[in-house]
């Protein structure tokens, strides 16, 4: 089964954080929200974690990463 | 190290060392209220380029050449700098071009709000009143999926191009250039823009908070847009650190003065003091962050933040040829027409740019 991916690469303060907020919302878990820029990586990483989830970091070489969520 | 400004204790450390900053630097000679001030500081380097002629507020403000510096070289050394652009460009210019026009209705940009507030200046709290009203409306497209688009990467080869611009600037200033007889560069002989920190500390103070923000992603509209949209006051805790430590060391400096009238290079009508800084709250939160941090985010390679700072500079030579901009009387009828014509180019704006974030 492929997870879902949330493509916020380029996008502008706060849209990676919007997004994965409507992801969260949605609630289906796990998914993946691929971001370019350490302050969205930052961004993400602490709304997810102000939910009390998991998440994992992979840096995907090319300057972005897949930050994976999940419960 | 890397990590420390991007935690709560890093944040709040940030906003401490910016007030506290920001303050000495008035102590040292910059403009009461006047520490940091990204609209003032860039109106008067259009002032100095002879973008405007009001001949009070023209100079090269090395703050700002130190805040891009500082925050260039801690990209670098971060490995944080990426040149990347094409997400709507023009758009950004005009937005800048607006939310200069909004800060300059009202005397100062987000920062300078801040710093106002921290020095008695009951205005200040209008300008901010203003300021989280056009950040609301912001939020509601950003919540119906408001975006300009996706940048995409750059050649690497534009890397020195912001730095080279703002290092001739450096030049102009240190040097006191003179290209023509009686022409640019400009310096003011009185007024706001005579009144400076020494260049070298004034360069000096901007690398540190260059250093201090870039690290931190301090931004003082984020700050507030975070708070209310996903209840995030990470970035708040950094602004409210810099009006504590403003506030405490104005008191000790004797620079604490209470009240609305006769405040420095300020006035006191209070709905423009709202609705332009509602215009500028609007048209930064529009294009992802505060005046600083569209300098901070040009320094780490967005073209497109860099775009938006030659935005206000453009704003701000037609702010002052235009008689858009305000003055201590108050605000004139172009400079209140001026913002009702923002605040509709932004709603605009935001009304036909929704969605496009959802097909991404």
């Amino acid at each position: 089964m492929s997870i879902k991916t949330i493509d916020a690469r380029g996008l502008s303060c706060p849209q990676p954080v919007v997004m994965t907020k409507k992801a969260l919302d949605e609630g289906v878990l796990p998914f993946v929200v691929l971001v370019d820029s350490e302050a969205s990586r930052e961004n993400v990483s602490r709304l997810v974690r102000s939910r009390s989830l998991k998440f994992e970091i992979k840096d995907n070489g090319d300057g972005s990463s897949g930050i994976t969520v999940d419960k | 190290m890397k990590y420390f400004f991007s935690t709560k204790l890093g944040i709040i450390s940030s906003g401490l060392l910016i007030g506290a900053i920001a303050v000495l630097l008035q102590y040292w000679g910059n403009p009461p209220n006047m520490g940091i001030c990204l609209a003032c500081f860039l109106r008067d380097t259009a002032g100095a380029l002879g973008l405007h002629r009001a001949a009070p507020v023209q100079y090269i403000r090395p703050e700002i050449i130190g805040m891009f510096g500082g925050a260039f070289l801690a990209a670098l050394l971060f490995k944080d700098y990426r040149p990347t652009g094409g997400s709507s460009p023009l758009v950004r210019f005009f937005l800048g071009a607006f939310a200069m026009f909004g800060a300059l209705v009202f005397l100062g940009c987000p920062w300078r709000a801040l710093l106002r507030l921290a020095g008695g200046d009951g205005n200040a709290i209008l300008g901010i009143g203003g300021l989280l009203l056009g950040i609301l409306v912001g939020i509601a497209f950003l919540k119906r999926g408001y975006s300009l688009g996706k940048k995409s990467q750059l050649s690497k080869g534009v890397w020195w191009m912001l730095p080279a611009f703002w290092g001739a600037l450096l030049l102009f200033v240190i040097f006191r250039v003179s290209f023509t007889e009686g022409g640019a560069i400009f310096f003011s002989t009185s007024g706001p823009g005579s009144l400076a920190a020494p260049l070298l500390l004034s360069l000096a103070a901007g690398l540190l908070i260059g250093i201090i923000a870039q690290r931190s992603r301090f931004c003082t509209v984020g700050a507030f847009r975070d708070a209310i949209l996903v209840k995030d006051f990470h970035l708040l805790s950094g602004v409210l650190a810099l009006v504590a430590s403003a506030f405490v060391l104005n008191l000790f400096l004797g620079q604490f003065n209470p009240g609305f009238a006769n405040q420095p290079i300020a006035h006191s009508d209070s709905l423009w003091n709202i609705l332009g800084m509602s215009l500028a709250g609007l048209a930064f939160t529009l294009a992802g962050g505060c005046p600083g941090r569209q300098l901070f985010l040009s320094a780490e390679g967005d073209m497109d933040a860099g775009v938006f700072v030659m935005g206000m500079i453009f704003g701000a030579g037609l702010a002052h040829n235009f008689g858009i901009a305000a003055s201590p009387k108050g605000v004139a009828f172009v400079g209140q027409a001026a913002v009702l014509v923002g605040i509709a180019f932004c709603l605009i704006l935001g009304l036909t740019n929704l969605e496009r974030g959802k097909k991404a």
